[in-house]
């Protein structure tokens, strides 16, 4: 980086080239979430009751299944995406932030992993 | 950098005057933070608790929403989770609908004073109309 020029001190410090890919991302899983949350909640409206049985019997199917999966991934990633930008625009400390980063990655794989295997578990008639 | 503590920072929330774009943005966040933050966490313990058996999801129940003869803590979260649920199916509502209200922006369109309010207010009167009608499809 330059020392003297107004221009050499502003050269190379410009766009991080990652930040139009995250902005993608956040409207893909955003219009995936549109679709699947979506129809979730209108299952639930339409859902004769919340018994244990009367849910399960609904769940197993394999096409709630299928959507139920999609759902974790897609809304398990578009809140990583937006609990992120939470994370740098509140978190200031380089470290903290990256352990915000870090601990978030974590959860969300975590979170997602967890309720992948308990949609499978159902769907495979273990539960 | 040099003398980059002392660069001027951009004007922050304290001085503008409250707007109906404003605040739809404000709740954007919260919404989804509070899906993110709560709503989540919810959807897996449900996720859990139907691949644990008929017993485990009883315990979810008489914890977020039917409570239990002579549990003084359940009634307690019985009531906050009724009050959690309604809230995420608001917080869902809003963050759908300022999601699609920030596509139309996105494209370079309602950016107009009048129309950009109007649109604003359509968001946060909606999601209220929305929530309303949830329930009543699950209730009665």
């Amino acid at each position: 980086m330059g020392e003297g020029t107004s221009i050499g001190k502003v050269r190379g410090t410009g766009s991080a080239h990652s930040g139009s890919h995250h902005w993608l991302l956040q409207r893909f899983t955003a219009i995936a979430n549109l679709g699947l949350v979506g129809w979730l909640v209108v299952t639930f409206a339409l859902l004769p009751s919340f018994s244990f049985v009367s849910v399960h019997e609904w769940i197993v199917r394999p096409l709630p299944g299928i959507a139920i999966a999609l759902l974790i991934v897609s809304t398990f990633w578009h809140a990583k995406l937006g609990l992120q930008v939470l994370i740098e625009d509140y978190v200031h400390e380089a470290a903290n932030k990256f352990a915000c980063i870090a601990a978030l990655n974590l959860a969300i794989f975590g979170g997602a992993g967890f309720g992948l295997f308990c949609i499978i578990r159902l769907a495979l008639g273990g539960a | 950098m040099a003398g980059a503590k002392n660069r001027p920072l951009s004007p922050h929330l304290t001085i503008w005057k409250p707007g109906p774009a404003m605040v739809v943005s404000i709740l954007h966040r919260i919404s989804g933070d509070g899906l993110a933050l709560l709503g989540l966490p919810l959807l897996l313990w449900w996720l859990g608790a139907l691949a644990s058996g008929p017993e485990a999801y009883a315990t979810l129940l008489s914890w977020v929403w039917v409570g239990e003869p002579g549990s003084t803590a359940k009634a307690i979260t019985s009531v906050l989770g009724k009050i959690a649920l309604v809230g995420l199916s608001w917080a869902f509502f809003e963050h759908l609908l300022s999601g699609l209200r920030h596509f139309v922006l996105d494209i370079g369109a309602g950016y107009e004073l009048r129309i950009n309010a109007i649109w604003a207010w359509i968001v946060m009167l909606g999601s209220i109309v929305l929530t309303a009608a949830f329930w009543a499809a699950v209730l009665l």
